[in-house]
């Protein structure tokens, strides 16, 4: 128990702010916070199975979380039937080409000798391909991005439940991991660094301009919810009734029928919002524990002490008979889909999908800070991590705000400096994110929950 | 006269722009390189150093058009660049002496280093949203163009103009001027070989008696000059949003990269490279085509390789295919 002190302590303050939101500014905010703090939590945890376990720096957390973004969309939306009989056959023939162009480069690379002919030949499939695809699949995206460009432009999705998404996310995430692990995962870990960056913003930068795939920035709005709607539960009268047994004291304080009826009303109305929260807050909060469970048992698995003794040795490893490559790009792999789930989950929440809002600061170095905050290689330390740092993330503005007003409070409303720092309240994130990140790595390097090594 | 023509539209569209671009990526991958081979990081601040020089220049370019300073047909942002190094320099020693020099001295990792950077990155980001805010600014003033499309038409009688913009040549001509100053003072000087040779081996460099703070300093001051300069150069040709600068960063990687980390020629080139790969291949070939094919071959798509949008794509694409296939760079990389 009291090896478990610490984390208990960190984890009650954590709640108790979040609570006190709830009291200070409203339930829904406060859910809101907590249900992205979750979805963080889970990408934390993704990215501390790779920086943490391995010590393998991924800067392209970005890419995943948009590919488990796109998972949702191309999973759930119902399809298109006019595109795809427009262009479906092109493109499908596209996906065949490409399919061929990486096997036949595939069995080039496993048979013929390195020579000049192989490298020819393999540049010659890549350009023959892409003519071939640039060739059938042109008309085809004009066709398809024609068919009512306001409402689909696009193929639509398979039209399966929306939970289903969240394991395609992470799927299409770990096979993106495959392809840039079996790419970059050699190089040393700054160049890593840079190169995962560089290649989630291909990723994403993909995303955004096909707008045949998923509609481009165009966005694409009213995903499947796995909840139910607001609206619906305004009209449910099990739902009525609850919310009228829930608040009877209050209702009681009314003086008039139709008075009781207004407020009544309005309850309704936010405790509609707060159920659908609290939904996905259960959803979010099953998802965060089975990760849990699993990454913390294999975390003190033999596997994991491999792991370890991989981060801390790799020469040591590799002499004891360990296939470092092989673990690296496994676990990069397995890191990588957590991280995309946790992006199915993310646009899951939002009910929407906006390629335009993936953004490095937000979507790769916020994570980041998030993991050296919370505690290498702890897992209670990532999830904390991800509370925290959402935390402050979120409620930067406020606090900012509070203390510009405590400072400024002898200067009159119309100075202009007042009035400058009142208005980049917003900014302050940054500013507390930033030094956040600086003094734990200069004073506790190690993060708020240290990696704790149990011995046997 | 077609033909003249035909490389007149290259020229307008495609080369100048390109090596003006270039020139900004040039100076910002040499600072990203000699950070990484002197103080040895990855520096992911990079951009947003950039652009906070920048915003000396701009806010004292509105103050000296306050009080009616102006450079003539030059931009003033020209004449503001002396106070904005200082600025930059300063800032960047204070964050040197507060966060940097304690983890060097320690002699951490680069990765935390380049860690550590992240933290600057997100501190300055702030502080340029707070001192000048995220909307976008134009500080160019004086003459807009050198040449114009219509002038160029009557003095020459072709039907294609060549357009030169102020600032372009601005960029070409300043960068030359740095980048030759610098590689001098790199070659040439006493103080730019000890900082070569810290660079290639600090061992040896301490025991052969250099002053690694001078050394640092040194760098810092560079690094400070090319910063500002690329940054104000940059803003002067597009516009000075704060967010750009932070996506500029990802290019300047890749050029750094590209030329061989460490390498302040190779960086120099991979600016070059990186810019010219990215215009040459969004670039809409079709009226360049019209002139030098004949009538009956004209082609009637656009001709364009690939999209506008994919143009940062192609930089890092460029860069992922030289980290599988030569991660030291195109030219031989770690060494100054």
């Amino acid at each position: 128990m009291r090896n478990y002190l610490n984390i208990i302590v960190a984890y009650s303050i954590m709640m108790l702010l979040i609570i006190l939101v709830g009291i200070f500014q409203s339930w829904s905010i406060a859910l809101t916070i907590f249900n992205y703090c979750m979805i963080s939590a889970v990408m934390t945890l993704g990215a501390n199975i790779q920086w943490g376990y391995a010590g393998l720096i991924n800067f392209g957390v970005m890419g995943y979380t948009a590919l488990g973004g796109l998972a949702v969309v191309l999973v759930s939306v119902a399809p298109v039937p006019e595109a795809w009989s427009v262009g479906g056959v092109n493109m499908m023939t596209c996906l065949g080409i490409i399919i061929i162009m990486i096997f036949s480069t595939r069995y080039i690379l496993k048979n013929i000798q390195k020579s000049k002919k192989k490298n020819y030949l393999i540049a010659g499939i890549i350009i023959v391909g892409l003519i071939l695809i640039k060739i059938i699949a042109g008309p085809a995206i004009e066709q398809i991005e024609a068919v009512d460009p306001a409402k689909t432009g696009f193929l639509g999705g398979l039209g399966l439940p929306v939970l289903f998404s969240w394991i395609v996310g992470g799927l299409f995430a770990a096979g993106l991991a495959f392809i840039v692990g079996k790419v970059a995962l050699g190089l040393r870990a700054d160049y890593l660094a840079i190169a995962t960056l560089l290649i989630a913003e291909i990723v994403v930068s993909i995303i955004k301009h096909e707008d045949w795939l998923a509609r481009g920035v165009k966005n694409v709005i009213g995903l499947k919810r796995p909840a139910p709607y607001e609206i619906d539960l305004q009209t449910s009268p099990w739902f009525i009734n609850l919310v009228e047994k829930f608040h009877s004291a209050k209702l009681d304080l009314a003086n008039s029928l139709s008075e009781r009826q207004d407020i009544l009303n309005q309850l309704v109305i936010d405790a509609s919002s707060v159920y659908v929260k609290l939904c996905f807050a259960g959803m979010f909060l099953i998802v965060v524990i089975i990760l849990l469970i699993i990454t913390q048992k294999a975390l003190y698995s033999p596997w994991g002490r491999m792991m370890r003794a991989i981060r801390d040795n790799e020469e040591a490893a590799s002499a004891m008979g360990k296939n470092v490559v092989k673990q690296h790009l496994f676990i990069f792999i397995l890191g990588s889909a957590i991280v995309g789930i946790a992006g199915a989950m993310m646009v899951t929440n939002d009910g929407l999908f906006t390629p335009g809002s993936y953004r490095p600061m937000r979507y790769t170095f916020v994570i980041w800070v998030m993991v050296i905050v919370g505690g290498t290689g702890n897992n209670f330390g990532a999830i904390l991590g991800g509370f925290v740092v959402w935390f402050l993330w979120v409620e930067a503005a406020p606090i900012a705000l509070f203390f510009i007003n405590l400072f400024t409070a002898h200067l009159p409303e119309t100075n202009d400096i007042k009035i400058h720092l009142i208005n980049s309240a917003p900014y302050f994130r940054f500013l507390l994110v930033g030094i956040g990140l600086l003094l734990i790595m200069r004073f506790r390097p190690q993060g708020i929950i240290p990696e704790k090594i149990i011995k046997q | 006269m077609d033909l003249i023509n035909a490389i007149l539209v290259l020229l307008n569209y495609t080369i100048i722009p390109a090596l003006t671009y270039g020139s900004q990526l040039a100076l910002g991958a040499i600072f990203v390189t000699l950070i990484y081979g002197i103080l040895r990081f990855a520096n992911f601040a990079t951009g947003d150093m950039m652009s906070f020089g920048t915003m000396f220049a701009v806010l004292l370019t509105y103050y000296f058009q306050s009080i009616g300073i102006n450079f003539g047909f030059l931009p003033t942002a020209l004449l503001t660049i002396p106070f904005a190094i200082f600025m930059m320099i300063l800032y960047m020693l204070l964050i040197d002496q507060t966060v940097f020099k304690y983890y060097r001295i320690k002699k951490s990792p680069p990765v935390q280093l380049a860690m550590v950077s992240v933290g600057v990155m997100f501190v300055t980001q702030a502080l340029i949203r707070i001192i000048i805010g995220p909307t976008d600014r134009r500080f160019l003033d004086g003459e807009k163009f050198i040449l114009k499309a219509t002038e160029f038409k009557e003095m020459t009688g072709l039907s294609e103009g060549l357009t030169i913009k102020s600032t372009q040549m601005i960029t070409i001509v300043v960068t030359i001027i740095v980048v030759a100053i610098m590689f001098w003072f790199l070659n040439k000087t006493k103080t730019g070989t000890s900082m070569r040779a810290y660079s290639d081996n600090e061992d040896l460099a301490l025991l052969s008696g250099i002053d690694p703070k001078k050394v640092v300093l040194i760098t810092w001051i560079i690094a400070g000059i090319l910063a500002t300069i690329g940054g104000i150069l940059y803003g002067l040709d597009k516009s000075y949003r704060p967010f750009v600068y932070f996506n500029n960063m990802l290019p300047i990687f890749a050029a750094a990269i590209v030329g061989g980390i460490g390498n302040p020629y190779g960086a120099f080139l991979g600016g070059y490279v990186i810019a010219f790969a990215e215009i040459f291949l969004t670039y809409a070939y079709k009226r360049f085509l019209v002139y030098i094919l004949p009538e009956s071959l004209e082609p009637n798509s656009l001709m364009q390789l690939l999209s506008t949008d994919y143009k940062f794509a192609i930089s890092f694409s460029i860069l992922v295919i030289v980290l599988i296939f030569r991660p030291s760079g195109i030219f031989e990389g770690k060494r100054i």
